[in-house]
């Protein structure tokens, strides 16, 4: 071997050779595949038989990866070009990508919808893919022609096992996002509330692909286990952790339909993973044979066993006031606008509302309830000794957990994927052709705006940590046992009695719920000022350092 | 260096054996599918109770009891139950198992220290178990289970389980709200440091 050099270092590992050679390689496989599947094209087209949906599916899946070959020979011929282009769109491309998931996720939507309608056509067990193609083409006696392939595309949806599938692959994929965002999210946040600039260099616009590249920086870290750990526990903490973050979106729904699995206990199947989530925190710090750790964990385990308590009695006012553990029928019950979201329901919801939301900070380690991680006391608390992807584990759980208890707090409370507006104004388009019910479902009530919602707490999760020290271990604990608790029981008690004696419709009702409704409206729009003042005034430095210059500056 | 037998684990011999397991069995679950994910759950649920009881570790027992009171709460998913499931993973997985676990790391000082237990101790657990295996699968035989409803757990579970609870079972349910009061009471008495007696002049002495 020879030894490595300032030179090595130096010299490019992407030279000019290699790009020459994929760039030839890229264009022989593209031209090769696409031939191929012109050639298995006019195969299939002269046979017709047996094989022909095979055949099909080899040519759809051979020209797609020429395809791609091609695109990527042009990337690497063109790669300034592109790189520019990239560059100077990369606004447009990140606002285009997001109403592009959204109207794609669409598409689903309604496949199963028709698939659901063929389905009820033949009762009883699978419907086959020849039934399929008959009930897409009208035509009984048609077999084998051009809407076979649609038919085969639809089969597997009909089972429960695709849908969950693919349901369980857009959680993965939403929460990937969802980290990613939040924490280049986070980081512009904090540096504008530092009067600095966060991330501005990597892709170009505001530093946007910072996320991603972190996440390559650390899948190259060395994956490092201490003398002394244990090996086994170390390694399965990451995942006690991540897993039960991912089976929060489970039962989260992003709307009416959009769901994976719409539990009848969804609310409290999302309290039981908060709580098993911990162990994951437990055991990393356990594991890790450090003090540090340790003491973190420690931490963590007292915050979690008392803040469980505020939470659950927290959760039992909206279940009390709905009678129900869905968490689709909690969303329904909101559907009539800003001033039928539950949090303005009666002073006893208003109160439950604020006490869930300090519960969650504490139930997912934010600050001022950030004792467990505590950077300036614990290295980093129960991370301490974890690096590489395994710490990218934990960050996901992290904003993975921190999006879902926003986007719950905007179920039980701030009237889930509704919009503010009356329901009435949209009612005509809710039940119209499909481009109208598409309108309506993406920009009306729908998972646009329970998405707005989540982020919306999930910044305000993000201002609350850039503004507010954090609290000693005792505080947490005299905030919880003699704060919060007794005003959930203050809340539950007021919540059942409000609920016994006051008809719906009482004045007294309409009363608290306008005045609610109108503190509730005065602090958003407070809090958009706040915002819009800091916007405006973004190039200014806070505080004194501006007007006075130190003597003799 | 040994490095991770479990990598070269034979999943795919495994799943195909838990396939034919299922075809044998295919005669009580219509799904295949369903009996597949009965066996692995059920797998993992007695591997780790078997981890829990060799273990030598004892937060390596909290884990293996983790992956036994998780797969408990699995089966019961499997069999429509969710409110079960949820309230076991609730109950035993977020609340109980977090508390020993935390009372562990409070009091266990040394790291390394394996918890053996005596020839004794090993035979009067056999000797109990088995007598436990005896009578539970006599109960199982003779007992003549109801099918289950086809087309899953009917509506509205919880509603029912909550009418029954306040109904037909409050007698039970207030008992154990005493008890359960009861046991907080003591808790806090237990728990409240030690008042200063009259003889005991200024305080605990360092």
């Amino acid at each position: 071997m020879n030894k490595f050099s300032a030179e090595d270092a130096l010299r490019p590992r992407f030279t000019a050779a290699h790009k020459a050679l994929a760039l030839r390689g890229f264009v022989i496989a593209g031209v090769a595949l696409l031939a191929a599947a012109v050639g298995f094209g006019f195969v299939a087209g002269v046979a017709q038989g047996v094989g022909y949906a095979a055949a099909v599916g080899g040519v759809v899946l051979a020209g797609l990866t020429g395809a791609c070959c091609l695109l990527a020979a042009f990337v690497i011929r063109f790669a300034a070009l592109v790189g520019r282009v990239l560059l100077t769109l990369a606004l447009p491309i990140f606002l285009g990508g997001v109403v592009g998931i959204v109207v794609l996720a669409w598409i689903p939507a309604l496949l199963y919808e028709r698939v659901d309608g063929i389905k009820a056509d033949h009762p009883g067990a699978a419907v086959s893919v020849a039934q399929f193609e008959a009930a897409l083409t009208g035509n009984a006696a048609a077999a084998r022609g051009p809407a076979y392939l649609a038919a085969l595309a639809l089969w597997p949806l009909q089972f429960q096992l695709t849908r969950d599938v693919l349901a369980v692959v857009g959680v993965v994929g939403f929460v990937s996002l969802v980290a990613m965002f939040g924490i280049w999210w986070e980081r512009k946040v904090a540096g504008r509330m530092q009067s600095r600039l966060g991330p501005m260099r990597v892709g170009g616009w505001h530093g946007w692909a910072q996320s991603l590249a972190d996440g390559l920086k650390l899948l190259q870290k060395e994956d490092i286990f201490i003398a002394g750990a244990d090996r086994a526990l170390f390694r399965l903490a990451p995942y006690v952790a991540f897993i039960p973050a991912m089976c929060l979106f489970i039962a989260l729904p992003f709307s009416a339909a959009w769901v994976a699995r719409d539990l009848e206990v969804g609310l409290i199947f999302i309290f039981a993973m908060l709580g098993v989530g911990v162990l994951g925190v437990l055991l990393a710090g356990w594991a890790s044979n450090n003090k540090w750790s340790m003491l973190g964990a420690m931490r963590e385990a007292c915050q979690m066993i008392s803040y469980e308590i505020p939470l659950g009695f927290a959760l039992l006012v909206p279940i009390m006031t709905l009678g129900t553990l869905r968490l689709t029928a909690i969303g329904e019950a909101q559907s009539g606008g800003f001033h039928t979201w539950l949090a303005f329901a009666n002073p006893f919801t208003f109160i439950a509302a604020i006490v869930f939301f300090v519960a969650t900070l504490a139930s997912c380690k934010r600050a001022p309830f950030d004792l467990p991680e505590a950077e300036s006391e614990l290295v980093a608390g129960y991370l301490t000794e974890y690096s590489g992807f395994r710490w990218a584990l934990f960050f996901f759980a992290e904003y993975a957990e921190m999006f879902a208890v926003a986007a719950l707090a905007s179920v039980l409370f701030f009237g889930a994927w509704y919009s503010p507006l009356p329901a009435s104004w949209g009612a005509a388009w809710a039940d119209g052709p499909l481009w109208q019910r598409a309108v309506h479902g993406v920009l009306y009530s729908g998972p646009i705006w329970f998405v707005l919602k989540g982020f919306f707490f999930f910044f305000v999760q993000l201002w609350l940590r850039w503004t507010l020290p954090r609290i000693r271990l005792d505080q947490v604990m005299y905030a919880c046992v003699q704060v919060l608790l007794p005003l959930t029981m203050v809340a539950l008690l007021g919540n059942t009695l409000w609920l016994w004696l006051v008809r719906p419709g009482a004045w007294l009702a309409v009363a608290v719920n306008l005045i609610l409704t109108a503190i509730g409206g005065l602090t958003v729009v407070a809090m958009a000022a706040i915002v819009l003042y800091g916007y405006l005034n973004r190039r200014r430095l806070v505080g004194t350092m501006a007007v006075d210059p130190l003597p003799g500056g | 260096m040994t490095r991770g037998w479990l990598y070269r684990l034979p999943l795919p011999a495994l799943l195909a054996a838990s396939a034919l397991a299922a075809d044998g069995a295919a005669a009580p679950a219509a799904d295949p599918g369903k009996a597949v994910a009965f066996y692995l759950v059920a797998a993992v649920t007695v591997g780790s109770a078997l981890g829990c009881a060799i273990a030598t570790n004892i937060v390596r027992m909290a884990m293996c009891l983790l992956g036994t009171l998780g797969g408990v709460a699995l089966l019961y998913f499997l069999m429509s139950a969710t409110f079960l499931g949820v309230i076991q993973l609730i109950v035993y997985a977020g609340g109980t198992l977090i508390v020993i676990v935390f009372g562990v790391m409070l009091t266990s000082r040394a790291y390394g220290v394996k918890l053996r237990p005596r020839p004794v101790e090993v035979l009067a657990a056999l000797v109990v178990c088995g007598a436990l295996l005896v009578g539970l699968v006599a109960v199982l035989l003779r007992t003549d289970w109801p099918a289950a409803p086809a087309g899953g757990a009917a509506e509205g579970t919880v509603a029912a389980l909550g009418g029954s609870l306040l109904s037909v079972y409050l007698v039970p349910f207030e008992l154990a709200s005493v008890l359960l009061l009861a046991v907080m009471i003591g808790a806090a008495y237990l728990a409240q440091p030690a008042l200063p007696t009259a003889g005991d002049g200024a305080g605990p002495e360092e």
